[in-house]
């Protein structure tokens, strides 16, 4: 769906800014530029206040990103469960550090703070869905679900 | 030994949480029948005597709170709080995933007393599967007429902590960045888009529906008296029963990780608990003998905070798990005030210090004295509360810190 479409959608909505961009990430995994031009015409809103709600949430995200979005949570009790491990073993497996996408545009890999899911740690989210009480040797079986 | 008591797990495994009937066979939306028949004075009035207290982390009279919304406003609205954010925390998705129902119900009795007809759920970016169940329960909720003319939408946040502060929220359903707004005006009087707004955690609305039903005297019988009913409790890091416990208020730390979590794995010792989220404080072997409320909690130094028990065993050191802590908070901080966007750079960067060795007793004095300042001057919860993990383990675990240094002057 084309973005213009898509703001359309949440145009209307009180506060439907963040809507829209929860929306146009579901479609293209980030926010490319237009969209920030484009919901900054919707909103009556400068450009800059845009770009400015687009930044501040960590879900959202204005560099491109692959197609699944790993997420690693390094919160307390993630990290007492060995998150620290399970990080170096996802940028090994992954040939990327934190930050990156794989060349083949497949994966991005990012750190994120409590995901809510504590009860089996440590604990990752692919585009959202979580795989608790990860550990280095589950990587390559729960990478190969990614098709 | 302690035992678990369930009001707002009470349907929790016994309903399926997609069914409406399931929820209306339970003897659900009895409570919301019952107070349409009431005044809002009576319904604030009847809560007010319950007193049910916030389950969010500030404790706060919920009746008391509803009544600070003027009895004139033409547009009020209720927004309920599920941006659980605070790590090791995950009782509210507990609650709506097994009954939400139970959090609409809720609502929509809130909604009766301030004269409301509109509500919002903030939930968290990490939970879009949880916005998804309850967009579901509030299609099913609407089509059989049970919320009336009460309307409620689901917003998704996107992963930011601070929004789990109520100003903060009410901005970024506006659609703005979520940063705290200055108090007073509280909520109450100018909250969401500038109307009076009662912003209530998912575990307070959630526990409106039994005590419409069974009465203030009831609730206000159960657990500790000046913070009555339970408290859903949800356990992680080196205790045997890693899920959510639902227990009165007056249960005691040593029983909720021993009776009910089943102690340490491993044949290891207790060594600390950290209670109430990732800001909460560090507690030692000597004060588990608190009981999990409020003001118990408080007279001891220690917080009650959102239900997150965090336990750590004998061979884990603070030091590290605080520089971790402080990592978080310099990540989270919205960058709005001065004490928290340079503190929680500062005491991050003091406790790598500490942690890496290279620190000496007066980076210590300056952490402390730093950690203080933020308690004080921070404009939110987040800043004010950031340091208690530093405070605490200062206080309570200071050998940890004391190692660290002495490898520094070898």
């Amino acid at each position: 769906m084309d973005i213009r479409e898509i703001i359309a959608r949440y145009q209307d909505k009180p506060g439907g800014l963040i809507e829209a961009y929860h929306a146009i990430q579901d479609e293209f995994n980030y926010l490319p530029q237009e969209a920030i031009r484009e919901a900054s015409l919707a909103f009556g809103i400068s450009e800059a206040q845009a770009y400015g709600v687009a930044t501040f949430y960590s879900y959202l995200s204005v560099e491109k990103r692959g197609k699944y979005i790993i997420r690693m949570c390094e919160s307390a009790p993630c990290h007492v469960a060995g998150a620290d491990e399970l990080l170096k073993a996802l940028e090994k497996t992954l040939g990327i550090e934190v930050g990156q996408t794989t060349p083949d545009g497949k994966f991005t890999l990012e750190l994120a703070e409590c995901v809510g899911q504590c009860q089996e740690t440590p604990v990752i989210t692919i585009n959202s869905v979580p795989y608790t009480d990860m550990s280095p040797d589950k990587i390559s079986a729960v990478l190969a679900q990614c098709t | 030994m302690a035992q678990e008591y369930r009001i707002v797990l009470a349907n929790a495994g016994k309903i399926d949480p997609a069914s409406l009937d399931d929820y209306l066979n339970a003897g659900g939306y009895k409570s919301l029948e019952k107070v349409r028949t009431m005044s809002a004075k009576e319904l604030i009035d009847l809560v007010r005597s319950s007193k049910l207290r916030g389950r969010g982390g500030a404790g706060f009279n919920a009746g008391m709170k509803w009544g600070f919304v003027p009895e004139t406003a033409p547009e009020t609205y209720v927004v309920c709080n599920l941006d659980e954010g605070e790590p090791g925390t995950y009782k509210d998705r507990t609650i709506v995933e097994a009954d939400p129902h139970l959090l609409l119900e809720g609502m929509a009795i809130c909604a009766h007393a301030i004269r409301s007809k509109q509500g919002y759920i903030y939930c968290r970016g990490e939970y879009p599967f949880v916005v998804d169940h309850l967009n579901r329960a509030i299609e099913q909720a609407k089509q059989s007429g049970q919320l009336g003319d009460f309307n409620i939408e689901v917003r998704m946040g996107g992963g930011a902590y601070v929004c789990g502060e109520e100003t903060a929220l009410i901005e970024s359903i506006e659609g703005h960045r979520g940063e705290p707004r200055f108090k007073p005006p509280f909520p109450g009087v100018a909250g969401l888009w500038g109307k009076p707004t009662v912003v209530n955690n998912v575990e307070t609305f959630a526990n409106l529906p039994a005590i419409v039903k069974n009465g203030s005297e009831w609730f206000a019988s159960i657990g500790s008296p000046n913070y009555p009913g339970t408290k859903v409790f949800t356990l992680t890091g080196d205790v045997v029963n890693r899920r959510p416990f639902e227990v009165p208020t007056n249960t005691t730390i040593r029983e909720l990780i021993f009776d009910l979590g089943g102690g340490i794995p491993n044949g290891k010792a207790f060594k600390a608990v950290q209670i109430g989220g990732t800001s909460g404080a560090f507690i030692p072997e000597h004060l588990l003998d608190t009981p999990l409320d409020f003001d118990s909690m408080r007279d001891a130094g220690i917080t009650l905070g959102t239900g997150a028990v965090f336990v750590m065993d004998e061979t884990r050191d603070m030091v590290d798990v605080v520089t971790r802590i402080a990592k978080f908070f310099e990540h989270e901080s919205c960058g709005k005030c001065n004490p928290c966007r340079e503190g929680t750079f500062r005491s991050y960067e003091l406790m790598k210090k500490i942690k890496t060795g290279q620190a000496t007793p007066s980076d210590v004095e300056n952490l402390s004295t730093l950690s203080k300042v933020m308690t004080k001057a921070c404009l939110c919860g987040l800043g004010q509360a950031a340091p208690t993990p530093i405070l605490t383990t200062l206080e309570h675990f200071s050998d940890d810190y004391k190692r660290r240094l002495l490898a520094a002057i070898s």
